[in-house]
């Protein structure tokens, strides 16, 4: 027996400050209708937001020998929303050698994003 | 451990005691359970050194003020204690108000106090253009200062540690040692301490150690909170301004502080816990209408800090010193409300005495005889907003020549340097917290509140003490400013589960 | 005693941009003060993106921001004093400034560009009741701990505050591994931008609790809880809303003082609202051969409008310098009307030949949709309108004003935002 999971959400636009409430309904999760935006835009957003959110992970990572203990970093693409914590604490397990220039990997395609975490500063060493 | 005199408590008046005996041959231990002298109410009160017209002359408190006050110019001289004998005004509105100044000024008169004097409108305005436009009289009093009470305090126990007294900090009494109606000593959180003679300055917690000898002390605390405002403030009023005193207390004040702020308060109410140090916004209303009836035109746009002190008001509302009733050796100071922080040199005289009598009662062979190495004067600290101040440039130029430390504004709103921090974490009573450095060097004590210093001040601490950053405290033990380094939560967790975040 | 051309003061992104505008427009002998270790000012503890979307048509984190300026400086003529303090100003442009190499500076400027930026409303400022413990940090030093020092200021966390700042430390404690209890607003809208709200708090679940404020800080040593009140419409606890939370830390993120305490040492005239100087359209302050630009001016909400504003003021020192500038016979005022708050620059004051228009900068009090931007000359007589869907003011609002109207004799320009729906009052 199988039954239509039929599903309501709503995304709050990022695109300007009036911030529309998009509902998107769904049916065994692919978009059936997409309603209350005010511009193509956000249509656009709210799909991409339903359908696979991804952020840019901007955090540190140890220094070791470093002028600071710690060196900022990013996701030099952004990465599915879902993994941002466990990348978190993927992340706080690794240590770099100073000196530490901006745009160096960090490390190759976290948690097999395929997204490299690249440093966002330079680093030298003590 | 062993001494001749254990002096319980880092309050003014322990500290001055403290020092005053430092003259003589004696051994002397001075405990504080917080990890800072001048941590109760000698570090949260008006700084005002009174003129003294106002106490009554029958009381211990008032003669105690009389005769302390001259000795501040001198004894802040000594101890580089910043230190202005600015003058008071009592500031009346009404005849009945004259009346009330009228009786202090005649009160004052028969204490002795000189150059007491009743203005009329035009004096009052020409002195205080700010004030209230419906003031029409004042008692004014030129003998009254301003110091900084916690900087007096330390410095007192500074002077008194270059002279021979052991200052233990983070040592609290659990209790005293009484032998046949005899002081033997102290039982402290790090140990026994033996001693001739024990003097109770503690302050809030002086009738619990007046208790276990027997003595029937009690103490009420009494919460006065007090808002301070920035520097461009600071000029607002030339003198401490007063309204009509009642009965129990001088009321609301306003007063520039000897470091340029605006200081008004304290208002007053009964508190039931010794520790409770939380201010109200009732309190602070009630402190700010108090201080805009003097000031119309105050604000509390600029309120840089609020706090409270807690005064330790003994029943009959007077000083209590003298010898224990129970327990030969020990020598009860308490009840030390304000005019303590006025009183505290005279009181520090008269404790001495009753130390003379003690110890010739206990053994009557035995005279003090003085030291003659006493050290009155504390070296010259390099504070840059002096050399600033005179344009004398070229002398902190020298300074820094020799110390490149000197050169490095740590604290941007005071202009307090790299080298004056360190100078304070060295001192003889060192300054082993964030609060520490900033009573004794002002680091933090400006309009961003150690937003900017706080993290440098932490790692320059952290670098002198050789201790980890995550040991460095705002007030002592239990007060750490950061927690863990980054990484550490996440590295001990095995599975995240932190957060509501959907998969 | 040392003599320059121009003394940039603060090497952020707004010193950081004025110095190369400046350098560009045949300035020499330009010298860059700067307290700090690292040039880029508050950028190198910003360490998320969002940075530069305006400026650089491309997504940056602070410190890339911050990188791109500091690589063009380092190839420059500009010369840098970092830990560098400057204790005083004087009107006649005599720097005093410290550090430990040098000891004292005197360097005497024929042209000064203000670039302080600006520091965070405390606790204390907001008279907020309670203790006074351990582990009351406002949100730009908890950032500073975090992002530069490697360390965590607190496990269980509150924030007090839903600007940008807040936002993003909301976000960053709880990926570090802290709990964060709530962001609280006293306000009924957050004045941080949506983005944040979406990626900060509702991503992680964290809750924003509007009309709310913190009534008591609890704890003696360390902060153990806080007492939290909603609050009526003119921002007053409710009695019997209290709400007791446990935690051991407080960010606060309750707003940004433009720093010009060197400004008005100077004699510098202050605005009311904006905290900064009052400036004219070459953001030129009431001294002349002064400029200011960046936080120091007016608190901005993205970094892309401070080195646009900073490119301004580093040209202005150009013409000034050059002695090429020519007064109006009358200077034009620009006054804040129906629900603006202030607005950036607050004066036109010279002719410029070639200018077509000026941009203007101003911050609406209150958040309304479908507007009208009105410019209204003497005589409240209507001269232009500009649409906007929504303003708020968590976000500054720029717009043009033409240079024809610039040209038209009237002695103010008075700008309101106005309902687009409902007819102009007369």
């Amino acid at each position: 027996m199988s039954r239509n999971i039929i599903n309501k959400a709503n995304i709050i636009c990022i695109g300007c400050p009036k911030g529309c409430r998009i509902v998107v309904e769904s049916e065994n999760g692919t978009i059936s209708q997409l309603s209350n935006y005010s511009c193509p835009r956000g249509k656009e957003y709210a799909r991409e937001e339903f359908i696979n959110p991804t952020r840019i992970l901007p955090t540190t990572v140890r220094v070791s020998n470093g002028e600071l203990p710690v060196v900022s970093v990013k996701t030099a693409a952004p990465i599915p929303k879902g993994l941002l914590l466990s990348s978190m604490n993927e992340i706080a397990r690794i240590e770099v050698k100073a000196p530490v220039s901006i745009g160096q990997i960090i490390r190759k395609d976290l948690m097999g994003t395929g997204v490299d975490l690249i440093a966002t500063t330079t680093v030298a060493r003590k | 451990m062993k001494t001749d005199v254990v002096v319980i408590g880092g309050g003014v008046t322990g500290t001055a005691i403290a020092r005053e005996l430092a003259r003589y041959h004696l051994n002397i231990i001075l405990l504080e359970k917080e990890d800072d002298v001048a941590m109760g109410a000698s570090k949260a009160n008006s700084g005002i050194i009174h003129a003294g017209y106002n106490a009554d002359q029958t009381t211990l408190k008032g003669q105690l003020n009389i005769e302390a006050n001259p000795m501040f110019d001198q004894l802040c001289r000594k101890l580089n204690v910043p230190f202005q004998r600015i003058g008071s005004l009592v500031v009346g509105f009404d005849q009945a108000d004259l009346k009330v100044l009228i009786q202090e000024e005649i009160k004052g008169q028969q204490a002795g106090i000189k150059n007491l004097k009743i203005l009329a409108r035009e004096q009052l305005r020409a002195m205080e253009p700010n004030l209230n436009q419906q003031a029409r009289f004042a008692l004014y009093a030129p003998s009254a200062g301003i110091i900084s009470s916690y900087e007096f305090t330390i410095s007192l126990a500074n002077s008194a540690v270059l002279n021979g007294v052991k200052v233990l900090l983070e040592t609290e009494v659990n209790g005293l040692m009484i032998e046949a109606g005899k002081i033997r000593g102290v039982e402290t959180n790090r140990g026994k301490i033996a001693a001739t003679i024990v003097i109770n300055a503690a302050g809030l917690y002086s009738d619990k150690i007046a208790q276990q000898a027997g003595d029937q002390i009690k103490i009420t605390p009494r919460k006065g909170e007090y808002h301070l405002l920035d520097k461009n403030w600071g000029d607002l009023v030339n003198h401490v301004i007063f309204p009509i005193p009642t009965k129990h207390s001088k009321g609301i004040l306003v007063t520039p502080t000897v470091h340029g702020n605006l200081l008004i308060g304290p208002n007053s109410s009964l508190s039931t816990a010794r520790e409770n140090l939380a201010v109200s916004s009732t309190g602070l209303k009630e402190v700010y209408d108090g201080a805009k009836k003097l000031l119309p035109g105050l604000s509390r746009k600029d309120v840089i800090a609020s706090f409270s002190g807690l005064r330790a008001t003994a029943e009959g509302d007077d000083f209590i010193i003298g010898p224990s009733a129970n327990c030969v050796g020990l020598i009860n100071v308490a009840g030390i409300q304000s005019p303590g922080l006025t009183s505290a040199p005279a009181i520090a005289k008269s404790v001495t005495d009753l130390v003379k009598d003690t110890l010739s009662r206990i053994n009557p062979g035995l005279t003090l005889t003085y030291r003659d190495d006493f050290i009155e004067e504390l070296p010259k600290k390099l504070i840059f907003t002096e050399y600033l101040a005179q344009n004398d440039l070229e002398k902190w130029q020298e300074i820094i020549d020799d110390h490149p430390e000197y050169g490095e504004i740590i604290c941007r709103c005071e202009k307090i340097s790299k080298g004056e921090i360190i100078s304070a974490i060295n001192d003889p009573v060192p300054a082993q917290s964030i609060d520490a450095v900033k009573r004794r060097t002002r680091t933090g004590a400006g309009r961003c509140q150690g937003g900017f210093c706080e993290p440098r001040l932490l790692a320059i601490m952290s670098e002198e003490l050789g201790l980890s950053p995550l040991a460095i405290t705002k007030k002592g033990a239990g007060s750490a400013i950061l927690k863990a380094r980054t990484k550490d939560w996440l590295r001990e967790q095995k599975n995240y589960t932190g957060g509501g975040e959907q998969q | 005693m040392i003599n320059h051309d121009l003394v940039i003061i603060g090497a952020g992104p707004a010193g950081l941009a004025a110095a190369l505008a400046a350098e560009k427009n045949g300035v020499k002998r330009i010298l860059l003060l700067e307290r700090d270790k690292y040039l880029g000012g508050i950028l190198q503890q910003c360490i998320h993106n969002g940075f530069g979307l305006e400026y650089f048509r491309e997504e940056l984190t602070g410190p890339e921001y911050a990188h791109r300026f500091i690589e063009k400086i380092k190839k420059s003529q500009v010369k840098i004093k970092s830990e560098t303090m400057v204790v005083n100003i004087s009107q006649d442009k005599l720097v005093t400034a410290m550090n430990r190499s040098d000891g004292i500076l005197q360097i005497q400027a024929k042209a000064i560009v203000l670039a302080m930026g600006c520091r965070e409303r405390t606790r204390e400022a907001i008279l907020i009741p309670g203790t006074r413990p351990a582990g009351i940090f406002t949100a730009g030093s908890a950032q500073r701990y975090v992002n530069l020092e490697g360390f965590l200021p607190g496990k269980k966390v509150i924030i007090l505050g839903s600007g940008d700042i807040g936002l993003i430390m909301a976000r960053r404690m709880m990926l570090e591994g802290a709990e964060v209890k709530a962001v609280l607003e006293i306000m009924p809208y957050s004045s941080g931008l949506l983005r944040n709200q979406v990626q900060c708090l509702d991503d992680f679940g964290i809750p924003l609790r509007l009309q709310h404020t913190i009534t008591r800080i609890n704890g003696l040593k360390r902060v153990d809880s806080v007492v939290i009140s909603r609050v009526d419409q003119s921002l007053q606890p409710i009695p019997g809303t209290e709400e007791l939370i446990d935690c051991d830390t407080i960010l606060f993120s309750v707003g940004l003082i433009p720093e010009n305490e060197l400004s008005t040492g100077m004699g510098i005239e202050l605005d009311r609202i904006t905290g900064g100087p009052i400036v004219n359209e070459l953001r030129e302050t009431v001294l002349k051969g002064v400029f200011a630009c960046g936080n120091v001016l007016q608190v901005h909400d993205l970094v892309d409008y401070v080195t646009e504003e900073a490119e301004i003021a580093g040209k202005a020192v150009a013409d000034y310098l050059k002695g090429m500038r020519v007064k109006r016979e009358q200077v034009l005022n620009l006054l804040p009307g129906t629900n603006v708050a202030y607005i950036v620059p607050q004066q036109i004051a010279y002719e410029q030949v070639d200018r077509k228009r000026v941009k203007l900068f101003l911050r609406v009090r209150r958040p309304a949709e479908d507007v009208r931007i009105d410019l209204i000359a003497e005589g409240e007589k209507t001269i232009l309108s500009y649409r906007r869907s929504i303003v708020t003011p968590g976000e500054m609002v720029t717009f043009f004003l033409p240079e024809a109207i610039i040209g038209e004799k009237t002695a103010y320009i008075k700008v309101s935002v106005e309902k687009n729906s409902r007819e102009k009052e007369g």
